[in-house]
């Protein structure tokens, strides 16, 4: 057992890293957010939501193929690696379909390439750059789905109603039902949905994560320069607490997710459940944290901290929400007390019948 | 990023778990919580079990008397014992886990050889006299002097929160030997036998009704030069490396045990109609989440405490023991509150387990290091913030 990072790992997510430095600057990010994009969610006119250089040059680094084999065009490499890179994602708030395009890799034609981006539902609710998505996955059932469109097709397919979404760089719209299985332009895919749900949730848990870490950052360099009462403001304990849970928030959602990422098979949904729950929490609480941090600034639209907390918001209503993983990890729990043997301790005696006999 | 174990951690697993299997249902039940002398017997009665067994000292290295296993096997060790009900280590928790590691790691040879197989055999108990009435948190303005004459210190002060010192054979104790010094410079660390005249201990009495910790008043003690482990004023760096022990793998045991309660309290939940509450369940579901993840911790600060030691540093956890330390103590805490929302009116009854430890829990967010201390090294030495005041 080697829980670290081996160096093939470090170096892969320095690449991601580099690969993001050098073609999302934060002037990117900033400027997507400035034109407010979502106004009329993928219309003409509008900033092509992905960006689609951007989304070739992730295909050409082997971001959507990641997981393929060798054979099929891919690096052969697993969730673990997967994990980092999405992480980095999230650290850079990198918008567009990420993880189902990553997940379409392999399915759908062209998304392993990033000729084309894929977006997902898995139930009616928020469908993210569905304007511009080429494919949907219909991950509702028990059988993976796909509807293929041409680019811009897939609202007035799904009946969408596009929303003024509340994350500036990522377009959204309001899907009521999800089409039956008998529709013409859908094909049925060979994977497993409820696979591809978990995994789909693993590496949105995984975006959450790097932005918490991420907010982290940017608390921890606002605290050092920012000067009140004639000091920096990090020098107060009241400021240094709230940055100490934030880093303890984003370590336990780390330790989490990765965890998660190598026991996907074994211990799947609970441990997934876990990474999801743990970095959405982490990923929202930091962005409220690092906002407060920041104080007056904080509140201002040109400061980041907002474009990670609403990307969080977004995030942690995908895949599975903190309800459907307490519930989940609820449930595991009563599955194993149905297991639990009687121990040898004096202790389990008291359990349940001495808990029922001891004030009668 | 490997979870996996090696074929010969499968099989240490397998043949410790056939111990468990065979050891357990011969050891008698556990006394009574109060009554000082019986648990020191079950507790040393078990260690001697470990010991006679190969299982004493596991992770120390050969020369301290350990058995020099992996990192990974004592975790497999801390876990499989929990699962199985094994008991706790108990009155041994000083011994095994602070005096013990840190006279391996800074005592002569001698010393060693004295106090290092008793403590493995559950012969000899150690406590722990650290803390003192005006140095809590800060521990280096600590006052209990000891003056050096000829062979001996003589040492006069007080200590206090001190546990199992009623039945202690020993005491690490830190003293002030150079008063003129800087704080962190005139502290030693010495190993007081509970025994020697002048030695008197009042027990505290707790919260929780029990007494676990007492107060030691030491009125012209004597302690003999050669109970000086590491060097006279340099206490300070020999107490840091038995602290981080403490903060490193001390508590991991204690995560698999709140796993194993979470399980339960989840039965009695269902058994008592409480499970019908959403919101109890999904608190149950969200500290389900917190302590699979704490134990992950556990793995994960092992993992990097194995490389720093290969690579050369002293192997005693690094400052992220402080984040498993500040979120453990708070979900120990977040899980007693847990239990008396099942228990209903009976959490009143401080029979029950659950309320025991429901009391026992509120000094975790205080011991070994508060919440705001812990928070305070987060934020200066994992952070990089300015120090704060």
């Amino acid at each position: 057992m080697d829980f670290r990072l081996t160096d093939d790992q470090r170096a892969l997510r320095a690449g991601m890293r580099g690969l993001l430095a050098a073609r999302y600057p934060r002037e990117r990010l900033r400027s997507l957010a400035d034109a407010d994009a979502d106004v009329d969610a993928g219309a003409p006119g509008g900033p092509p939501t992905p960006d689609r250089g951007l989304w070739q040059a992730l295909g050409e680094a082997g971001f959507f193929a990641l997981r393929l084999t060798e054979q099929d065009g891919g690096a052969g490499l697993g969730l673990p690696e997967a994990v980092l890179l999405f992480e980095e994602a999230g650290r850079a708030l990198l918008p567009g379909p990420l993880v189902a395009t990553h997940l379409a890799a392999g399915l759908v034609p062209g998304a392993a390439e990033g000729a084309c981006a894929v977006t997902a539902l898995d139930r009616p609710g928020a469908a993210e750059h569905l304007a511009s998505a080429e494919a949907v996955l219909l991950l509702d059932g028990p059988a993976a789905r796909a509807l293929r469109l041409r680019p811009g097709g897939a609202p007035r397919a799904l009946r969408a109603r596009p929303a003024r979404s509340v994350d500036p760089t990522t377009p959204l719209h309001l899907v009521r039902q999800l089409p039956r299985p008998s529709k013409g332009s859908i094909t049925t895919l060979p994977a497993d949905a409820s696979r591809l749900r978990r995994e789909a949730a693993l590496l949105t848990a995984a975006q959450q994560l790097g932005s918490a870490f991420r907010t982290i950052g940017l608390a921890v360099s606002h605290a050092r320069r920012r000067s009140q009462f004639g000091r920096p403001v990090g020098a107060f304990q009241a400021v240094q607490h709230l940055c100490a849970e934030m880093l303890v928030r984003a370590e336990l959602a780390r330790t989490a997710v990765y965890a998660a990422s190598l026991s996907a098979e074994a211990d799947g949904p609970a441990e997934i459940a876990t990474a999801k729950l743990l970095a959405d929490s982490a990923a929202i609480r930091n962005a409220r944290d690092c906002l407060q941090v920041h104080g007056g600034l904080g509140f201002t639209w040109e400061a980041d901290v907002h474009l990670h907390l609403k990307r969080a918001w977004l995030r942690a209503g995908q895949w599975q929400s903190a309800a459907e993983s307490e519930e989940l990890l609820a449930n595991t729990l009563l599955h194993e007390a149905s297991h639990l043997p009687e121990g040898h301790h004096a202790s389990d005696a008291t359990d349940v019948l001495d808990a029922e006999n001891v004030t009668a | 990023m490997d979870l996996t174990l090696t074929k010969d951690e499968e099989d240490f697993r397998d043949r410790l778990r056939a111990w468990l299997h065979d050891t357990l249902p011969r050891l008698p039940p556990e006394p009574p919580a109060d009554d000082w002398p019986a648990r020191r017997a079950h507790d040393s009665a078990w260690q001697r079990a470990l010991h006679d067994a190969g299982y004493a000292g596991l992770h120390w290295p050969a020369h301290a008397g350990g058995q020099d296993a992996t990192p990974t096997q004592h975790l497999i060790f801390i876990e499989e014992t929990e699962r199985a009900g094994a008991p706790y280590v108990g009155a041994n928790f000083v011994g095994l886990l602070h005096a013990g590691p840190t006279i391996a790691a800074e005592g002569t040879a001698a010393q060693r050889a004295r106090w290092l197989p008793p403590i493995l055999r559950g012969d000899e108990i150690w406590c722990q006299g650290f803390s003192e009435p005006d140095a809590g948190s800060d521990l280096a303005s600590l006052r209990t002097r000891a003056v050096r004459d000829g062979d001996s210190y003589i040492v006069t002060g007080s200590k206090i929160w001190t546990s199992h010192a009623e039945i202690a054979d020993w005491c690490e104790l830190l003293v002030r030997t150079d008063p003129a010094a800087p704080r962190h410079h005139g502290i030693t660390w010495l190993a007081l036998p509970m025994n020697a005249p002048g030695v008197t201990v009042r027990p505290l009495r707790t919260l929780a009704g029990t007494t676990e910790f007492a107060e030691v008043f030491l009125d012209d003690v004597r302690v003999p030069v050669t109970h000086r482990v590491g060097p006279e004023n340099d206490g300070w760096r020999v107490t840091m490396v038995t602290l981080s022990y403490e903060r490193g793998t001390a508590f991991a045991g204690e995560v698999v045990a709140c796993r194993r309660t979470l399980t339960r309290l989840a039965r009695t939940a269902h058994a008592n109609g409480r499970w019908d509450d959403a919101v109890l369940r999904r608190r149950l579901g969200l500290l389900h989440a917190e302590f699979t993840t704490l134990w992950r911790l556990v793995q994960w600060n092992t993992c990097e405490a194995a490389h720093a030691a290969r690579t050369g540093s002293n192997g005693a956890p690094g400052p992220g023991a402080s984040v498993f330390k500040l979120r453990y103590s708070q979900a120990r805490q977040e899980l007693y509150e847990a239990a008396a929302e099942v228990l209903g009116p009976q959490s009143l009854d401080t029979r029950h387990e659950w309320t025991a430890q429901r009391l026992s829990s509120l000094s975790y967010t205080i011991a070994a290091g508060t919440s705001q201390i812990q928070r305070n090294i987060i934020a200066e030495r994992i952070l990089g913030l300015p120090r704060g005041r």
